[in-house]
């Protein structure tokens, strides 16, 4: 029988030659750029919009919010090369500002909402029996409402706003990710590691947060790439119909909400901001199908 | 199947239920109520006995269990009573914009399928070639772009061309005419909304055709009717395709309820008078008795949907009823 001692040397070096051949994290970045050639264009639009949202007052010297009355309306020139709006704000300024907006917006909500899914799921399947019943009741009825309807509902109590779109976005996204991880969840359930942790008389908390939630990363993080680009889109939505963002914060939906008064006279209103949301719903989108094809192969089909 | 069909429609119950619960207290949970704002709108000074007059009159002053149990009974009925808002019964109101709202997501739809299963086959026949490579594209694009910008777009490409071509301007009608008293008026002005939400819905369903296609493709039976000599063509539309459209019939049949969802922005756009602006408005003026009975309606349709697309799939694979 090995002694502790050799017991722990051999998991050091097996520690070790795990390490060795392990890929580095940029010959994986590599791999993944070479394997997954669209969703590199993804990756390099998430990327740009970064970049846009967190250097936009150096990109830009105007201001996005202050109005300017002598320059209204103006068609794109030199000076403002995508135009002004009615309140004469630079159009590619609001449009730069806009990007952090919807990066806030769709990121925290993607993945507040996941996560909370995420437990949910992971928990119910846990528990199983009349727990998960009653949970997935609860689930279907939240999946009754389509996306626009429930978070129309959840703004019009809070609100409109960041804070309460971004809420209103949350809470439509807890049940589809919770939906999605209980069915790998109860995969896991049956595995064997999970009866020795219950010998071993750990907590049911620990046991989900500790050896189920990781295991399930994979269908997490899939979920949670896919719901970046819906949330942003959801956003959008709720914003042109005035029920989300206010103005003078500068968010696409809203910029297409006033564009509607003057799409004969200043059609560049009415045409930049919806780039803008189409490129970065498609950035999102198309890198979150490659995170999903890289992560798991089975689902590349579909 | 008989015992599926009854099991698929009592699962409906708690559903239906537990939306009805849920949209009731989340409408009661939002401060204010529809008399401030009414009475807000006329301008007056408005003291608290108008309020509390209003709020009698519309039922708001009653214990919130009697209110829900009049929900309730008035869902179960079809007795829908009147908006708090105007003041007219609901259901009249919800029949004159149901028909509009309808005929938008009958036309949608039969766009996305059009647009889908040629596509999606085209996709799919031409796996990794350029034809596959620019449907696929054109499908992502349409998932990304949001449909109220496509509508303005459209709006805006009509106006040009009109103008262009015909030296005037043209947008299509304001005002809605049925389909049967004036056809060419109400296609005229019903087409684009169509449009533009269908090519958004035709995406999903364009990858889903492709995939299942596919998958149908690689099949022993398909092989054997190579083998045997068939055209591709044939082998395509008989063989493959009848097997292949099932899942793409459940997308469809999916979206059509969340067509239903689209709808409110793309009305807002096209200035349509449909349930989606009828239940934006009724949001907005916080008239609780239209927003619950509305949002019922489109939670009703969403399961029901659920439950013949279910009932479909059973239907066509027996698989799935015995397990």
């Amino acid at each position: 029988m090995p002694t502790t001692s050799e017991v722990s040397a051999q998991a050091a070096r097996i520690q070790l030659e795990d390490l060795a051949e392990r890929p580095s994290l940029m010959s994986s970045f590599v791999r993944f750029l070479r394997k997954q050639p669209l969703g590199s264009v993804g990756l390099f639009i998430v990327a740009l919009m970064v970049v846009v949202a967190a250097f936009a007052p150096f990109l830009s010297s105007y201001n996005p919010i202050e109005n300017s009355f002598e320059s209204m309306l103006q068609a794109p020139n030199i000076a403002f090369l995508l135009g002004t709006d009615e309140f004469g704000r630079d159009v590619l300024t609001r449009i730069m500002y806009g990007a952090r907006t919807a990066l806030l917006v769709g990121l925290v909500a993607a993945c507040i909402g996941s996560s909370i899914g995420l437990v949910l799921g992971v928990a119910s399947a846990y528990f199983g029996g009349r727990i998960d019943l009653i949970f997935q009741r609860i689930m279907d009825v939240f999946m009754a409402f389509p996306l626009i309807i429930l978070a129309l509902a959840v703004v019009s109590i809070f609100g409109t706003g960041v804070q309460n779109v971004i809420l209103a976005i949350t809470i439509p996204f807890i049940p589809r990710c919770a939906r999605v991880v209980r069915s790998s969840a109860l995969a896991i359930r049956e595995m064997p590691y999970i009866d020795a942790a219950r010998a071993n008389g750990f907590s049911n908390t620990r046991i989900i947060l500790r050896h189920m939630v990781p295991n399930v990363m994979a269908p997490f993080l899939i979920m949670l790439t896919a719901s970046v680009g819906q949330a942003i889109l959801l956003e959008a939505s709720l914003s042109f119909l005035g029920l989300g963002v206010q103005e003078p914060t500068p968010a696409w939906g809203l910029m297409l909400r006033n564009a509607q008064d003057y799409i004969e006279s200043a059609s560049w209103v009415a045409i930049w901001p919806g780039v803008a949301i189409t490129l970065a719903v498609f950035g999102f989108n198309i890198f979150g199908d490659a995170v999903r094809d890289a992560l798991d192969p089975r689902l590349r089909s579909e | 199947m008989w015992q599926y069909v009854i099991k698929r429609l009592l699962l409906m119950i708690p559903t239906l239920i537990g939306a009805a619960i849920l949209v009731f207290f989340l409408l009661r949970a939002i401060p204010g109520d529809v008399c401030e704002i009414k009475l807000a709108g006329t301008g007056l000074y408005v003291d608290q006995a108008q309020i509390d007059i209003c709020r009698k009159d519309l039922g708001l002053s009653q214990p919130l269990y009697k209110q829900f149990a009049d929900f309730i009974v008035g869902l179960a009925t079809f007795d829908y009573g009147k908006s708090m808002w105007t003041g007219r019964p609901i259901l009249q109101e919800i029949g004159l914009r149901f028909e509009l709202s309808l005929q938008v997501a009958i036309m949608a739809t039969i766009t996305s399928i059009l647009i889908a299963i040629p596509l999606g086959t085209l996709s799919a026949v031409y796996q990794n070639t350029w034809i596959d490579y620019i449907v696929r594209t054109f499908s992502i694009a349409g998932i990304a772009m949001p449909s109220f910008w496509l509508g303005i777009l459209i709006i805006l490409g009509l106006l040009t061309f009109t103008q262009h071509w015909f030296g005037a301007p043209w947008m299509p009608p304001i005002e809605y005419r049925s389909l049967w008293t004036d056809p060419w008026h109400n296609i005229s002005q019903l087409i684009w909304p169509a449009l533009a939400t269908g090519y958004r819905y035709s995406a999903v369903a364009t990858r889903m055709t492709r995939s299942s296609l596919l998958e149908v493709l690689r099949e022993d039976y398909v092989r054997t009717a190579r083998a045997k000599g068939l055209i591709e063509k044939v082998i395509i539309r008989r063989h493959a395709l009848s097997n292949a459209l099932l899942p793409v019939v459940t997308v469809i049949g999916i979206e059509f309820a969340f067509l239903m969802g689209g709808l409110v922005v793309t009305e807002q756009v096209f200035n349509l008078n449909g349930l989606g602006r009828l239940f934006v408005d009724s949001v907005t003026n916080q008239d609780f008795s239209m927003t619950q009975y509305l949002v019922m309606l489109v939670v009703m349709i969403f399961v029901l949907s659920n439950f013949v697309v279910d009932i479909m799939y059973a239907w066509l694979d027996p698989r799935i009823r015995f397990s």
